[in-house]
């Protein structure tokens, strides 16, 4: 059974219908956790941050904490807040940015304040239409409110914030290709060295970049202290987290759950949570951490929802996008589906990615329509080490981005667990699931 | 203190070499012999590491990653493995990639044979493709712009062109769009690729996805001849490649020379071919496209064509005749020779003819005396200086490769450019300062960066001044950039200006930009008023420029005049009275082209015409450099050199000259100016006159970077190549440049006063005028200026008037009427008009309205 006991962190407010407004926010402790970071030393909250070891919730899981003191010294630096949430089944922040605004809002305050920068853009997926409109309405509230602008709270500390919404590429949620666009270009990630934004960022200026759900979490641990967030999960993985669970299970959605102290099978089978599979179902696979991650097996199911307990498996927590494949899923159909996205998502920057994503989609394609041949299957997998050399995982990165490397996962995996289903294709002329 | 490391070591296959901190790995590599293939790095532009190509082992903290060897800097104890089976598949693994949707057409594609696509594929790929989709498909090809076709399906994305458009040209006019393996290279819909860079785009392209709408489908390259020369399209001097099929000129790339053009050419430069040899049909000697073809003498009112011998006969007789009065003859023009060819003129003129009175300008150059008395700068040196102050026209219309070398230097590398700025100008962008000037004030302007003191009545301010004062300091570190922005402007403004400008500024050097050809060459071989050959100065002789020639000639003192070159008429400012004054005197033209000039000649000498003939000339910096012909020259033409040997003859005495080598041999002999040590080193960047020394190494052909040029072992050396150095010439030299000390007063430069209404006339240069080079190639007649008065919004509304309206122009001599442009980038009370540039009829009507009598032009606006 599930590990339930844990408060609600970033997800307290949303048991309310108007968990979303202004009144709601301010009747259960909105702005609790900025009112006492102001009163706390710029270094006192980043300390809180640090002894919290709260691991970023974008998905490379790198601390906040460390992060933030990376920023190099500069006249001018920026937070910049990655909202861009647009990979598929992962819809956590999509969430928090509907339902609790205000707290995002407040979480990006305190952490500018930590940081002591005074301009924070708020890049956001575009087509968040409704998201867009309510994290608005928190900053104009916040404004209103004195949360904003000069003179936070009569403290010494201005701060403002712009929200960006992007153009509809999923390659902007990597941090360079945001701040590119950010800065009115093409979203192409940036080459490294430069290795961190935090020495040359949006403008080339010093920039903290964050993702939504890690922002979420800052107003509780100024209020609760970095010990009390440290004291949940286990490990590396301190806290809870937000996953987003899809596929065929009764009762997908998002849920905030401790980290380490549940598995894989707590979060899909648990009556409280997933509920497990539609009935008569068996399950054949999962996606443990987003469209990029390495498959898992149902043998898999007991390894706990930590990053370096995932990682030990050869996968990873990623986003904390779960997605549950049954006995009728037809996983060359859903191995085609992804890589159909990262193809159509890719920059078209660097060779390996542009080219070679269109390629394993094409033959992909084939191999679920009918064209299979059984010498596809090597060349699959050539191909996927031409991406990625080495097939292993971490993958070795050839490319500019992380893009590259993530083609061939689904891939891999699916030929890996399921080759016979991949030789079913190729017999039949087409999909046995059809 | 610790040592600041020079070299640090790194090891490549095992074996250690020394590098130098920062250098890119791909370049050390190379240099050890190590060659790492590569499609986007180009050694002219900033690596982007995008095609991946270039992927190397190299050790690191988590062991050995495949890293981009263009784009990674080598530090000391670097270990990179270039040739483990896991480089080899990778590199293989990308070529496959960039293959797959590679159309493969290269049987119809203009690349096939010089394509690194084609080469690496042969070279590394495998024989067949594993790929058996459906490729990619676009439409191809589509017009980008109006010299450039795109072919979408054989782009390999390696951003050369973009980031050559963006980074380097500053016309950042194409760009990706679509993402993924449908990304392309696309322009905006309202914006075409217009920049007058474009052919570098399709020179640097390493697929056949770009092609120039000129050479598309003329040739395959295994069938080209090649000889490498100089451009002598306007005065930077860029190193071409030149190539023909047979006796037809195709193309012209440019060479990747140091000290020049980095491998860049100009729209006008690399297109401009068809006015040598692509107008075989035209016979109407009038058009500046007609190529002379054969002598011409007229008859009855016409020219007719005769033989060598008749024409040298008649143009002797009028010389001679001419010259038994004092006075009596004269030349004008010149820039189009060879040094050989000015050299021979020069001798036939002052020794034979016994006249003083010849100039190669048009009365819209500087003192060439004033610029031998200067210290010079190379283009170099401006690039890397400490601050650099222009004082001229629009340098990317003037001189476009001086202004890539000058926009590198403040983008890249940073380095301060102060523009005194009279119109607008592609550089304001770029500059730390912009001073505002208007016509008359180039000298107000150089008296107050001395003084610091605003003077009365100028546009800039203070506070720019100050700028501007704070950067140039004492002058340590700086080069002035000097031309003749407007050439309705006395040239007594400007020569008044870089007097003022090398007295404040003594440490100061000067570059000067001067446009026409090899304006600089002929004007070192004596081609001047008290010039002398060997950029030498005779202060005791007199002699008249051009003006004051055409001034004589009106007035009947001056009877003969000997014009070298055509196109006198479209480059003098009072065309009106420049045609007085050849209606009054006897005229013998020696030209390769035709002109509105040739109405009034009574002798036409045919000749050879650039990639025609063999020579050196001379360019901005004073670098010296080897022309050579790639065909033969139309007709009965003949290179200058045997043309004015053969003309003394029939005067009576000999110049000595038999041959251009001849002359080479004896200007480097008299003079010490580099001719003969230049011509036999014909495949180098040449040398700067009295700075022999200076000699860069040429970098190695390098066909991954600038593909379609063959290498000198292929195409062989000139043929002089090797046979005499200059230490073998036992130089005579006594030729001594001018000073100072040894020029006359300035001119008058009062403004005279005009009322409220009018506006001073800025007419400045515009790189696609109505010249020989544009004229003659119809790729480029298309972009020729059109004739606009580009005024800001303050006059703009004072005259109620709006961009598009037409409005009446009054001038000394007429009134016309022409359409208005607002343009913010001219100062108020200026009007600035493109000179050259025609009517909506295609008639050059600004120039017939102004005499060119008073310190600067005014006109008068009325809306209608």
């Amino acid at each position: 059974m599930a590990t339930l006991e844990a408060p609600r962190i970033v997800t307290a407010r949303l048991e309310y219908e108007d968990s979303h407004t202004l009144a709601r926010f301010l009747a259960t402790g909105g702005y609790d956790g900025l009112r006492k970071a102001l009163s706390m030393h710029p270094e006192e909250v980043a300390l809180e941050v640090d002894k919290a070891s709260l691991l970023g919730r974008g998905g490379a899981g790198f601390p906040a904490g460390r992060k933030w003191s990376m920023l190099r010294k500069s006249q001018l630096a920026y937070l910049v807040v990655n909202g861009d949430e647009s990979e598929p089944a992962t819809f956590k922040d999509h969430l928090l940015l509907e339902r609790d605004p205000n707290e995002v809002i407040e979480g990006i305050i305190i952490s500018a304040y930590a940081l002591q920068v005074n301009q924070v853009f708020l890049f956001l997926r575009g087509e968040f239409a409704l998201g867009l409109e309510r994290v608005q309405q928190a900053v104009n509230d916040a404004y209103q409110q004195g949360a904003l602008g000069s003179k936070i709270f009569g403290s010494d500390f201005s701060l403002d914030i712009v929200v960006h919404p992007g153009a509809g590429a999923y390659i902007c949620g990597d941090e360079t290709g945001l701040l590119e666009a950010l800065e009115g270009k093409r979203g192409f990630p940036r080459i490294k060295p430069p290795f961190f934004p935090a020495v040359s960022g949006f403008y080339g200026e010093p920039t903290v970049v964050n993702n939504v759900e890690t922002m979420a979490n800052i107003p509780w641990i100024v209020v609760h202290g970095g010990d009390a967030f440290a004291a949940l999960g286990a490990g590396r993985s301190t806290g809870t987290r937000l996953f987003a669970l899809a596929g065929r299970v009764k009762n997908p959605g998002v849920f905030e759950i401790e980290m380490v102290k549940n598995t894989f099978r707590d979060l899909i089978y648990d009556p409280a949570l997933g509920g497990g599979l539609l009935d008569g179902r068996t399950i054949k696979a999962f996606m443990p951490g987003g469209a990029s991650a390495p498959w898992f097996a149902p043998e898999q199911l007991d390894v706990p929802l930590g990053q370096d307990e995932v990682a030990e498996q050869h996968s990873m927590l990623g986003s904390g996008s779960v997605v549950v494949f049954d006995d009728t899923t037809c996983v060359v159909r859903a191995a085609w589906r992804i890589t159909k996205f990262f193809a159509r998502e890719s920059c078209g920057q660097c060779t390996p990615c542009r080219e070679g994503s269109g390629w394993v989609e094409r033959v992909m394609y084939r191999m679920e329509n009918g064209g299979g041949r059984m010498e596809d299957l090597d060349l699959l997998l050539d191909l996927c080490d031409n991406i990625a050399p080495g097939l292993t995982w971490p993958p070795q990165q050839t490319t500019i981005c992380p893009l590259g490397p993530s083609i061939p996962s689904p891939i891999t995996s699916a030929i890996s667990m399921f080759r016979d289903e991949f030789v079913q294709h190729v017999q039949l002329g087409g999909c046995p699931f059809d | 203190m610790t040592d600041v490391k020079t070299t640090v070591t790194i090891s490549i296959n095992g074996r250690s070499l020394e590098a130098t901190p920062g250098e890119l790995l791909i370049e050390a590599a190379e240099r050890a012999g190590t060659y790492v293939p590569r499609f986007c790095y180009h050694p002219r532009m900033e690596p982007v590491g995008i095609c991946r190509m270039c992927l190397v082992e190299v050790d690191s903290p988590r062991g050995a990653t495949l890293q981009p060897a263009c784009y990674l800097k080598v530090n000391d104890g670097m270990t990179v493995v270039t040739d483990s089976e896991k480089v080899k598949k990778a590199q293989d693994g990308v070529l496959e990639f960039l293959l797959a949707n590679h159309p493969l057409d290269c049987p119809v594609c203009d690349k096939g044979g010089e394509c690194p696509l084609q080469d690496q594929t042969l070279a590394h790929g495998s024989g067949e493709t594993r790929f058996i989709e459906e490729k990619r498909h676009f439409v191809k090809p589509i017009e980008i712009g109006a010299l450039v076709l795109l072919d979408r399906e054989r782009c390999i994305q390696c951003a050369r062109c973009t980031r050559f458009a963006a980074d380097v040209a500053g016309d950042a006019q194409i760009a990706f769009a679509g993402r993924g393996d449908l990304i392309e290279v696309a322009t905006s819909p309202t914006q075409p690729f217009d920049s007058v860079f474009s052919g570098n785009t399709v020179q640097i392209c390493p697929v056949g996805a770009l092609t120039a709408k000129p050479y598309r489908f003329n040739a395959r390259p295994w069938d080209l001849e090649q000889i490498e020369s100089t451009c002598t399209t306007c005065a930077v001097g860029c190193r071409v490649a030149v190539q023909s099929s047979g006796n037809r000129l195709t193309r012209v790339l440019g060479v990747d020379s140091e000290p020049v053009n980095h491998g860049w050419l100009c729209d006008k430069g690399r297109f401009t071919l068809d006015s040598i040899d692509g107008n075989q049909e035209s016979s109407d000697v009038l058009n500046a496209a007609t190529r002379i073809t054969e002598p011409l003498v007229r008859r009855n009112g016409t020219l007719v064509a005769v033989s060598w011998g008749e024409a040298l006969g008649e143009a002797a007789e009028l010389l001679r005749a001419a010259a038994a009065q004092p006075n009596g003859v004269g030349a004008i023009g010149g820039a189009a020779l060879t040094n050989e060819g000015a050299f021979a003129w020069e001798r036939l003129l002052r020794g034979v003819l016994g006249t003083e009175h010849i100039d190669a300008q048009y009365g819209d150059g500087l003192n060439a005396a004033l610029l031998q008395a200067l210290p010079r700068a190379t283009i170099d040196e401006a690039a890397n200086a400490r601050v650099v102050v222009t004082l001229t026209g629009d340098l990317r219309e003037e001189l476009p490769i001086l202004f890539l070398r000058l926009r590198e230097s403040a983008v890249r590398y940073q380095r301060p450019i102060v523009e005194v700025a009279f119109g607008a100008s592609a550089l304001r962008s770029v500059a730390s300062v912009s001073l505002p000037v208007r016509p008359g004030e180039a000298h107000l302007v150089a008296q107050a960066l001395g003084d610091g003191t605003l003077p009365q009545g100028v546009v800039f301010t203070q506070g720019e001044l100050d700028a501007a004062r704070q950067l140039i300091g004492d002058g340590e570190g700086v080069v002035f950039v000097v031309g003749r922005p407007n050439i309705t402007e006395s040239a007594d403004v400007m020569d008044y200006a870089v007097r003022l400008l090398a007295t404040q500024f003594s440490r100061a050097k000067f570059l000067p930009a001067l446009r026409r050809a090899n304006v600089m060459g002929a004007t070192d071989m004596g081609l001047g008023p008290q010039l002398r050959p060997g950029r030498g100065f005779d202060a005791e002789s007199g002699g008249r420029d051009a003006l004051a020639q055409l001034e004589a000639m009106r007035s009947g003192e001056q009877r003969a005049l000997l014009m070298l070159g055509g196109c006198l008429l479209g480059n003098v400012l009072d065309v009106v009275g420049a045609r007085e004054a050849l209606d009054a005197a006897d005229v013998v033209v020696v030209s390769g082209h035709g002109g509105a000039s040739l109405a009034y000649a009574d002798v036409v000498l045919p000749a050879a015409v650039q990639h025609e003939r063999l020579g050196t000339v001379t360019n901005i910096e004073g670098r010296v450099t080897a022309v050579a012909p790639k065909i033969v020259a139309p007709g009965s033409a003949w290179p200058d050199v045997a043309i004015a040997s053969e003309l003394a003859e029939e005067l009576g005495q000999s110049i000595g000259l038999a041959s251009v080598e001849q002359a080479a041999k004896t200007i480097e002999e008299t003079t010490g100016y580099p001719a003969l040590s230049v011509l036999n080193d014909s495949t180098s960047d040449g040398v700067v006159v009295g700075d022999v020394a200076e000699r860069s190494a040429r970098r190695p052909l390098d066909p991954m970077a600038f593909p379609g040029i063959r290498s000198t072992e292929e195409v062989g050396l000139g043929a002089n190549a090797g046979t005499t150095s200059l230490a073998d010439l036992s130089s005579t030299t006594s030729t001594m440049p001018a000073t100072l000390s040894d020029l006359g007063a300035s001119g008058k430069l009062e403004v005279p006063l005009a009322d409220s209404y009018s506006l001073r006339v800025n007419l400045s240069r515009r790189l696609y005028d109505n010249g020989i080079a544009v004229q003659g190639s119809p790729a480029l007649t298309t972009l020729k200026a059109v004739s606009v008065l580009h005024l800001n919004h303050f006059d703009l509304d004072r005259l109620g008037a709006v961009t598009g309206d037409v409005v009446g122009v009054t001038g000394t001599r007429g009134s016309i009427r022409l359409p208005v442009a607002l343009d913010d980038a001219v100062p108020r009370g200026v009007t600035e008009i493109a000179f050259g540039s025609l009517d909506a009829d295609g008639v050059d009507v600004v120039r017939p309205i102004l005499d060119g009598r008073d310190v600067i032009a005014q006109v008068r606006l009325e809306s209608e």
